[in-house]
């Protein structure tokens, strides 16, 4: 009996250990989430300002049509995937690359080919599994995300549209609902959602441009897909640290019952083991008299 | 007081100024442009250089590394780049990417094998199921106890 009751004790033991590792990654999360989230916020009004651009842009007269706002059919998409490079947090990538999954398969099923840009660890550990087209891939991003880590996975992408060996991109990953929720989302981003005009005026206007429209409508556009990629990326790493605080504290949770319920059987087999040493005593002692 | 003009400098990753001003400086394609309330509409890329915004008595200077300039008759948006650009660095950076990526899936097929990677997830979802699972069995035991 007294081997029963070490052996929990040791058990307890080491899910404390376990437990005090959980409350500190969830507490290294919150703060982090923090830090996340605040940065996520920074970036709102440059993608605010790119789209209030862009819907001036859609509604003046441009000589020149940029080819990323013009619809075409949809025959070889690029698809880039941004998720996380640690793990420990929930079902976050998980279910970001169900959804991927999913989408791939009906583009496949419509006849359409299917190149993908990875972000993240994660994502590079799962297509490799599961295969896929892979052209280009970006790691090691931290906590705080640049721009200039992601420029090269977005420029195999944007080469890739304007040789035409893409007519579509589309962006997935997750969305910060609030620290409970994030959803996965695919969004389009070429061909540009036609950005609604602004201003509904009647009158004809064009910019004027310098040094060229070409020029720099090509740079607006590419600052565009930049812009969005980047606030995606930072979006989601703020999903990242908040799924992680959640998983890191049901993990501390569970932990403290499941110590809970050992202590209790512990101590039922200590008192076990007492019972058993009086009876024996009394019951050796009355051998003795007896 | 003269007439105002409303402007915004962001980067991707600050918003560096926002607010009304009378006139604006930038060093656009072809050379620095001031820009006053009612200009027309005129887009540009920016050279790396200072923005100036002028209002009343005061003037503000920003450093930008480059981007876009969108001047509307009410609004200036200037979109600063937050790094470095140069068109080889862009290249050399996107050769990286492809590198890695071709590096990291050497061994993997380029077909998605959808069977595999179904079963993948539904175990990573069997797992947090089994997770959810285990957490009811205990919050139950927690209320008996």
């Amino acid at each position: 009996m007294a081997g029963a009751s070490k052996e929990i004790r040791g058990k307890i033991n080491s899910i404390k250990n376990t437990q005090k590792i959980t409350k500190a990654m969830e507490m290294v999360a919150a703060a982090k989430m923090r830090r996340a989230q605040t940065r996520m916020e920074a970036t709102r009004p440059y993608v605010d300002k790119l789209k209030r651009v862009l819907g001036h842009v859609a509604s003046a007269h441009p000589e020149y049509k940029h080819p990323y706002t013009q619809a075409s059919e949809e025959k070889k998409i690029g698809l880039l995937v941004i998720s996380s490079d640690r793990g420990l947090c929930g079902g976050l990538n998980n279910n970001l690359f169900r959804r991927c999954i999913q989408q791939i398969k009906a583009w496949q099923e419509g006849g359409a080919e299917v190149k993908l840009a990875l972000i993240g660890r994660k994502a590079e550990t799962f297509f490799k599994h599961v295969g896929g087209d892979v052209v280009a891939s970006a790691v090691d991003l931290g906590d705080a995300p640049h721009l200039e880590d992601l420029l090269g996975s977005i420029r195999v992408m944007l080469d890739m549209l304007d040789n035409g060996e893409l007519d579509a991109l589309y962006i997935a990953s997750n969305e910060f609902v609030n620290t409970m929720t994030q959803k996965p989302k695919i969004e389009q981003l070429v061909p540009a959602q036609p950005a609604e005009a602004t201003e509904k005026k009647p009158v004809y206007w064009d910019y004027i441009y310098e040094p060229d429209a070409k020029t720099a409508l090509d740079m607006l556009m590419k600052r565009y897909i930049e812009g969005l990629v980047y606030g995606a990326v930072v979006e989601n790493a703020a999903c990242e640290q908040s799924a992680r605080m959640i998983a890191m504290k049901n993990a501390t949770d569970n932990a403290g019952k499941i110590i809970k319920e050992l202590q209790l059987a512990y101590n039922k087999a200590r008192q076990a083991a007492i019972t058993q040493e009086i009876s024996e005593i009394v019951s050796g002692a009355a051998a003795i008299e007896g | 007081m003269a007439a105002t003009i409303q402007v915004d400098i962001v980067s991707a990753e600050q918003q560096l100024f926002s607010g009304k001003a009378n006139e604006v400086f930038a060093l656009a394609a072809e050379g620095e442009v001031g820009i006053l309330p009612h200009h027309t509409q005129f887009l540009s890329t920016l050279k790396p250089g200072l923005v100036r915004i002028v209002s009343g008595d005061e003037e503000e200077h920003f450093f930008v590394a480059g981007g876009v300039l969108e001047v509307q008759p009410e609004v200036v948006t200037i979109l600063a780049d937050s790094a470095l650009r140069a068109e080889d660095l862009d290249e050399a950076r996107a050769l990286e990417a492809k590198q890695r990526a071709e590096e990291a899936m050497q061994k993997a097929q380029s077909e998605i094998d959808f069977a595999k990677a179904e079963s993948e997830l539904a175990e990573a979802v069997a797992q947090l199921e089994a997770i959810t699972k285990l957490r009811e069995r205990l919050s139950k035991q927690g209320l008996t106890h």
